[in-house]
């Protein structure tokens, strides 16, 4: 996909200002987040099952290069084909060989993030493929050109009226005064739709949410049973995964699985959690002919000796970007690249490069709300911390910025100097802003003062008050 | 065909993995990746997980009632046909069925059922209405195990608009844990059916403005019988 990171400040100013989007936007508080705060709740354990879920994954990563043989040797025992991409263009040839192999023409899709993050169906389709999102999510971004705006809830931008204009646009061989202003009838639409494709599809695509060491088995988790009958129909199904999803024991599926529906939907448990490993049994009446996993690295493993190994824990729920106050104000298009979010503030850098991401470590209030509901205890204000200093090391920030941060620095670490600034400005504030108690407008404060009035300080600073009451002047 | 071949790429991907974990050559680590292997037993089973047979049976009824399945519960299997014909003629469906040709499927009785056309095979497109046979049942969250194969081809459980799922009452249990074991004695230590499959309600989406809507892609209703009489 286009990559506009760097974009991200004019991002911003035009998803402020998109009226259709922040009235999607407005149903997070009471949606997903209310829907996960009653699911944590519903079970005390929740807590104890995050510290579980985070040593698990530290666990796993310390020992990922045995797990993923391990779970190479199982799924090959199965009659998986196993492919290792080093790099996004090393996925995309990977599964254009396979499609190619197959003789496909029609590619169904499961949703698959790694798949949006290589690249993959522009690739396809210049190659002559069709290929098809079955998600309703998906298929929705993908009638109009968009990429998804969330990992979990890819059209999480629209509204009810855009997706009713959007069928109509598409499905111009429906009857045109047909009623479609129920989501029940788009989604009967979409099903009557994709369910042709589903059957006649070569090769079906889909992503995976864990890989088990234990049994060579990949696992996606759905709630629309797209997932399962691109990969049950097709006659070669493809896992599209990355490094970081294996984990050793159907135990350790077990603790993750109960921490990822209520964290990412605030469902007790999604509607289809599916196990598959290799392909169609000898004795088998349906399933796919072949099974094939492309693991792709892309910029992970490198991860691994830095301070940012702890974002590959990311069990990809989206709970940091439901909590997230950024997020919730410009939406997951804003940030530019596959991962929105606080968690594509911290993994977009690692992937596309700081040059390109380096807005993204700094769209955060370090209010931390990302972390305290992360459910596998990634800290995420600390990472993004991580990559600002690194940015700023490598010249970040720009002149302006720089130029306050050495004044800011050199006055933070000089108390008396500091203190001595301070009593000034707040004196000169006082007096000026003594008739009216607040200012209307102040020289490289406009971005405050546009929105709203600054008060007047009183003419002393806190340092003074604190230590005058320590003193017990009266107030 | 072009591009990257299998070897050199599988020895990029895990020799960066090695290179950047530092010393992989500690046999320690071998050691401790066997150990978890060879079997660890559960981390932590949730208490709604470990209750008594009664409160179990209920709770699983419960979590699938609330994620909008319909669950009813008969005294024997002799009694599942005239269940699944009734049930379809509530919903106004006709009396044709596709089913896998799973042992304790096929050993019903299915003239007790009137009319009904019991059809064997994986599903077709056309299929309204699907009987699967669980391997266990969960009651944590409501959630049936199936395993695919020629007894309860995955199909079945997936294309037709109707889904009803038979579980017996002694394959009820508490946690996810428990199911996995019971899959494992069936199917062997580390060894799958092509694909397991854990279903929780009727398919659902909720991309169309955040609303719930049922029957995405996936099944518009879920039936479940569960069979066997409630223990005292």
């Amino acid at each position: 996909m286009d990559v506009t990171a760097h974009a991200f400040k004019s991002n911003v100013k035009a998803a402020l200002k998109d009226l259709q989007l922040q009235r999607a936007l407005s149903g997070l508080p009471t949606g997903l987040v209310a829907q996960r705060t009653a699911a944590r709740a519903k079970l005390p354990e929740f807590e104890q099952l995050r510290d579980i879920g985070r040593d698990i994954k530290n666990h796993t990563l310390a020992h990922l290069d045995l797990y993923l043989e391990a779970w190479e040797t199982k799924a090959k025992a199965a009659g998986a084909h196993v492919h290792w991409a080093a790099t996004a263009a090393d996925a995309r040839e990977i599964v254009l060989g396979i499609c190619r192999e197959a003789n496909a023409k029609l590619v169904t899709k499961g949703k698959s993030m790694v798949s949006e993050e290589i690249a993959l169906n522009g690739h396809l389709e210049a190659a002559g493929l069709e290929v098809v999102e079955t998600d309703l999510g998906e298929y929705l971004v993908q009638i109009r050109k968009e990429t998804p705006s969330h990992i979990i809830a890819p059209a999480i931008h629209l509204t009810e009226a855009q997706i009713e204009a959007d069928f109509r646009r598409q499905h111009t061989h429906l009857p045109k005064d047909r009623p479609l202003d129920e989501p029940v009838k788009i989604v009967s639409e979409a099903r009557e739709i994709l369910r042709e494709k589903f059957i006649t599809a070569d090769v079906g695509i889909t992503g995976a949410n864990f890989l088990i060491a234990e049994t060579g088995s990949s696992i996606i988790v759905t709630n629309e049973g797209n997932g399962d009958l691109t990969q049950s129909l097709a006659r070669v199904h493809v896992v599209v995964t990355s490094i970081d999803k294996v984990v050793p024991t159907l135990e350790d599926a077990a603790a993750l699985l109960r921490l990822l529906a209520r964290s990412a939907t605030g469902q007790e448990f999604s509607v289809y959690t599916t196990f598959s490993t290799g392909p169609r049994r000898p004795t088998d009446p349906d399933g796919p002919e072949a099974y094939h996993v492309v693991v792709l690295d892309n910029g992970r493993s490198a991860l691994l000796d830095t301070p940012f190994r702890e974002v590959l824990r990311c069990i990809r729920c989206g709970a940091c970007m439901n909590h997230c106050p950024v997020y919730g104000a410009v939406g997951g298009h804003a940030y530019g690249w596959v991962y929105p979010g606080p968690i594509g503030a911290v993994i977009n850098p690692a992937i596309i490069g700081l040059g390109e991401a380096s807005h993204l470590p700094n769209a955060s209030t370090f209010c931390g709300r990302c972390e305290s509901v992360c459910p596998m205890k990634i800290p995420l204000p600390g990472l993004m911390r991580e990559w600002r200093k690194r940015d700023f090391a490598a010249g970040g920030g720009g002149k302006v910025g720089r130029f306050a941060l050495s004044m800011w620095s050199a006055l933070a670490r000089r108390p008396r100097l500091y203190h001595a600034a301070a009593r000034l400005g707040m004196l000169a504030l006082g007096a000026a802003g003594r008739q009216r108690g607040a200012f209307r407008w102040l020289p490289m404060a406009g971005g405050w003062t546009r929105h709203r009035d600054l008060a007047a300080p009183q003419g002393r600073t806190f340092q003074q008050l604190w230590a005058e009451q320590k003193r017990g002047v009266p107030r | 065909m072009s591009g990257p071949t299998r070897e050199t790429g599988r020895e990029r991907v895990l020799g960066a993995i090695r290179s950047r974990l530092g010393d992989t050559g500690d046999k320690s680590r071998r050691e401790a990746v066997a150990a978890r292997l060879g079997g660890q037993g559960p981390h932590l089973v949730p208490q709604r997980a470990q209750q008594g047979r009664a409160e179990l049976r209920r709770l699983f009824a419960e979590q699938l009632t609330a994620a909008n399945a319909t669950v009813e519960t008969v005294g024997s299997s002799a009694d599942v046909p005239a269940a699944i014909a009734a049930y379809l003629r509530g919903q106004n469906l006709p009396l044709v069925v596709r089913t896998g040709d799973d042992a304790y499927l096929s050993a019903l009785d299915w003239t007790r059922a009137g009319a009904m056309d019991v059809q064997t095979g994986r599903a077709q497109g056309s299929d309204d209405v699907g009987v699967t046979h669980a391997v266990a049942g969960v009651a944590e969250t409501g959630t049936l195990v199936l395993a695919s194969g020629h007894e309860n081809p995955v199909t079945i459980t997936f294309l037709p608009e109707t889904s009803i799922i038979v579980v017996e009452a002694r394959h009820l249990v508490g946690p996810y844990e428990s199911a996995f074991d019971a899959v494992r004695k069936r199917f062997g230590m580390g060894t799958m059916p092509r694909t397991l499959n854990l279903v929780s309600g009727p398919s659902r989406t909720a991309d169309v403005g955040g609303r719930l809507v049922t029957g995405a892609h996936g099944p518009r209703r879920l039936h479940v019988i569960v069979v066997g009489p409630v223990e005292s």
